[in-house]
């Protein structure tokens, strides 16, 4: 097991688990806004003021007794997922792709019965998935079509993109493509691809797999390298905005590209993880300190994505 | 936005740290708290014998007792003597035992127990009323010798130090004169002695000491002179004239005129024995705090139950710094904040070994009736409460199997918080499913870990002693804890996280 020494990491200006907390989320979050990013259905209503596209929320389940009309309600509705407004890392998420006849086809293609579904509903509720365990409500999105382009680079599921806003400006992205060891879901820790993506341009730089430097995709075979996330520009503005609709100044967030209605915002999380600066290659801090030594920040959300592209480009 | 000095906050933990070491040092000098558990002191066990014959009537015995004998502490008193009445009482300046009985025949016992602690800076009290002079009247030819031997000393001295140094010069064996050998008897050397320093001016009186020998039986007190020097009653040793008490002597008589008076018995006589004694520094701090008012500070002045269990109490934040220590500085994951913790409290009172099996057997039971618990899709109140359920059958089960089998360390299982191994339980299943096994392990593991070492360390007599003795240590480690929540440094488990950065140095 290989060790690197602290000074090496400083000077890679890595940023740390205790550091973020302290300096960063203690510092720009304000505690009061994290039921905003930590509600899904909250977010979703926060960000539309501000012309931020999420998935077409369908459907809200509050309460016990609405689950048993869940099938009705369902009825004349294709695909569409249900998410625990409250749950955090994909947990709870379930995709449903279409129906075979009274069943329902999830996204693995396997098939569950509507009782199935309405027992998780009921998981749902009881707050199961929920950060604190506190009952929650279940939120039926429409299904997103990831566009074909990123699409084939991920093992079933739909890659995301993660950016990390700091202040309003997108200062770090990257990539989440699903594998089989992640079971189809965009997550890191168990074992999803992450791609870090150049600031500048929206073009794949390097990836990691368990931590691990990857060139190719372990199960479609892909080289990963010249992977190009289109209407870059338009990603980062809306990713600028969000600090306007939440006021957090640390945060990460979510985007997919949908086939037809371009990037949507799918959550926001007020403690993003570490592993950027590994899929990146370089530490955060640098960037972060940029921002913190602006003498006169920008106002628009358009503006600091322009700063973020000209300041953060890797090439 | 909010980048405000940190310095008011660095004073205040370094405060904290400050106070509770001050305080710490400042007890153990002060009320002579040890810092170490197993700290000994001495302690001089003497025993006073009083032997008389009772002759058919109502008696009174009464022993002069130490009060504040220089050098000495007083520790316990107690009298031994079945039968009769005793108490101890003060009068006119004398510290008397006294024994009571209707009728006393035939010969009879009486034992007076005191324990004394060394002590250099304990002092007799200075006397209330200064002592004065006695007049004294000698008759002639004696009144002519008296006159000139003090004459003689007076001359060869300057103060009633110096002038009782030379007056028992004057009257040893070896530099008699005509006058002296006129004057002295064997029997009353020293009285005489006492008289002419009164009549030259000097207050002087008698004193009893017994010098401190280990486990020696039938002493008897040696007699010294005292004399009052306008300030302090100074002792002399009325053979060789050196001044002060000699080490290893506890003055039993001073001031007061008799030592031992029976009404009601002859041939009372009273010797003396003892030992030196070791006793734990702690207990005698203890045994002295119940006759010192400093004692208020200390958890024992309360009932022995609060006392047991502020003992474990005090233990907690000892483990708190060690979790904080571990997750913030080491990064070791565990699951559950302060699960460790509340396990390493539980492996205290089951010790170590029998606690990890019992443990371990609990929790991996509890996963597999979890595994069924789940297939059931329950809601999670109601999962959570039927596994607390389960887990207080578990213990109950491994108690009563383990009793069965000859292994009392099965009973221990008890000690364990039920409610924490259920929500372990809860959260390692969820774990599993969610993260998978290894996951499982590496949080098992890591919880594992951390609550052995909160449990080496509150189990160390060390520490218990010095939490329970010195709670104002807990401000340092209030005062260490918070510093480590200002840490933002590396973790040392990012140092391997990170290492694949390596490549873009």
């Amino acid at each position: 097991m290989g060790w690197i020494s602290p000074g090496r990491l400083n000077r890679l200006g890595m940023l740390n688990m205790n550091r973020r907390n302290v300096d960063y989320i203690a510092r720009y979050n304000e505690r009061s806004a994290y039921p905003l990013v930590d509600n899904k259905l909250k977010t979703k209503l926060a960000v539309a003021e501000y012309g931020v596209k999420t998935p077409k929320l369908l459907q809200v389940v509050q309460q016990q007794h609405e689950i048993s009309h869940f099938r009705e309600m369902a009825e004349d509705l294709g695909g569409f997922a249900i998410k625990p407004a409250k749950g955090s890392g994909g947990k709870g998420i379930t995709v449903i792709t279409g129906r075979d006849q009274d069943n329902y086809v999830k996204a693995s293609g396997a098939r569950i019965g509507s009782t199935e579904l309405q027992r998780h509903l009921t998981n749902i509720l009881a707050g199961l998935y929920s950060l604190a365990g506190t009952p929650d409500v279940a939120i039926v999105e429409s299904l997103v079509e990831s566009s074909p382009a990123l699409a084939k680079y991920s093992y079933q599921g739909v890659p995301d993109i993660r950016i990390v806003v700091f202040r309003g400006y997108p200062v770090m992205a990257m990539l989440r493509l699903a594998t089989k060891a992640s079971d189809g879901k965009a997550n890191l820790h168990q074992g999803a691809i992450g791609v870090g993506l150049d600031i500048g341009t929206g073009r794949s730089l390097n990836a990691v797999q368990f931590n691990r430097p990857v060139t190719l995709h372990p199960d479609t075979g892909l080289a990963i390298e010249n992977i190009r996330i289109e209407a870059w520009d338009q990603m980062l503005e809306m990713a600028s905005r969000c600090y306007e609709a939440t006021g957090l100044g640390y945060m990460g967030v979510d985007l997919v590209v949908d086939a037809n209605e371009g990037p949507l915002l799918l959550e926001l999380n007020a403690r993003p993880g570490l592993a950027i600066q590994m899929a990146n290659g370089r530490g955060l801090l640098p960037r972060l300190r940029t921002i913190e030594d602006l003498k006169r920040p920008h106002f628009t959300p358009q503006d600091r994505a322009e700063y973020a592209m000209e300041s953060f480009a890797t090439s | 936005m909010t980048s405000r000095s940190r310095l008011p906050f660095f004073i205040g933990v370094f405060l904290l740290i400050a106070a509770g070491i001050v305080l710490a040092v400042w007890r153990h000098l002060e009320l002579g708290i040890p810092w170490l558990a197993g700290e000994q002191r001495p302690v001089w066990m003497i025993e006073a014998r009083i032997d008389f014959d009772g002759n058919d009537e109502p008696v009174v015995a009464s022993l002069h007792v130490p009060d504040q004998p220089p050098g000495f502490r007083i520790l316990s008193e107690q009298a031994a003597s079945p039968g009769y009445g005793f108490s101890i009482l003060e009068k006119s300046g004398s510290r008397r035992a006294e024994w009571t009985k209707r009728l006393v025949t035939g010969p009879q016992t009486l034992y007076f127990k005191a324990q004394f602690i060394p002590d250099d800076t304990a002092q007799s009290p200075s006397p209330k009323r200064e002592p004065k002079a006695r007049r004294v009247f000698w008759e002639e030819p004696e009144a002519t010798a008296v006159q000139e031997i003090l004459a003689q000393a007076e001359e060869r001295s300057s103060t009633p130090e110096s002038m009782t140094r030379e007056l028992i010069r004057l009257m040893q064996p070896d530099t008699r004169t005509q006058n002296t050998t006129l004057l002295v008897t064997d029997e009353d050397y020293l009285d005489l002695l006492v008289d002419m320093l009164n009549h030259s001016g000097i207050p002087a009186r008698t004193a009893d000491g017994l010098k401190l020998r280990d486990a020696r039986r039938r002493q008897s007190l040696m007699p010294f002179l005292q004399i009052y020097d306008g300030d302090q009653w100074l002792t002399f040793d009325p053979e060789t004239a050196a001044q002060g008490i000699p080490d290893n002597l506890l003055l039993w008589r001073q001031g007061s005129a008799s030592l031992l008076d029976v009404v009601g018995g002859d041939n009372s006589e009273v010797s003396f024995s003892m030992l030196r004694q070791t006793v734990p520094a702690l207990q005698l701090m203890t045994m002295e705090l119940k006759t010192n008012g400093l004692g208020l500070i200390s958890f024992y002045e309360l009932p022995i139950e609060e006392q047991s269990m502020f003992r474990m109490l005090l233990l907690l934040p000892l483990g708190a710094l060690i979790v904080a220590f571990m997750r913030i500085v080491i990064g070791i994951r565990t699951s559950g904040t302060f699960m460790p913790v509340l396990i390493a409290v539980a492996f205290v009172q089951t010790t170590l070994i029998p606690g990890l099996i019992a443990f371990l057997s609990v929790v991996s039971i509890g996963l597999v009736m979890r595994g069924y618990l789940s297939s059931l899709n329950l809601l999670l109140v109601s999962r959570i409460s039927a596994l607390i359920i389960l887990v207080i059958f578990i213990t109950a089960g491994l108690s009563i199997i383990g009793y069965q089998m000859g292994f009392n360390t099965g009973m221990t299982v008890t000690f364990f918080p039920m409610v924490i191994i259920a929500w372990t339980i809860e959260r390692m299943s969820i774990l599993w499913e969610e993260e998978g096994a290894r996951e499982v392990i590496v949080q098992g593991a890591g919880s594992l870990f951390v609550a052995i070492c909160a449990y080496l360390a509150m189990s160390a007599p060390l520490a218990g002693h010095l939490t329970f003795n010195f709670p104002e240590l807990h401000l340092t480690i209030l005062g260490l804890i918070l510093l480590m929540g200002q840490y933002t440094g590396y973790k040392l488990s990012e140092l391997v996280r990170f290492t694949p950065m390596k490549a873009y140095d």
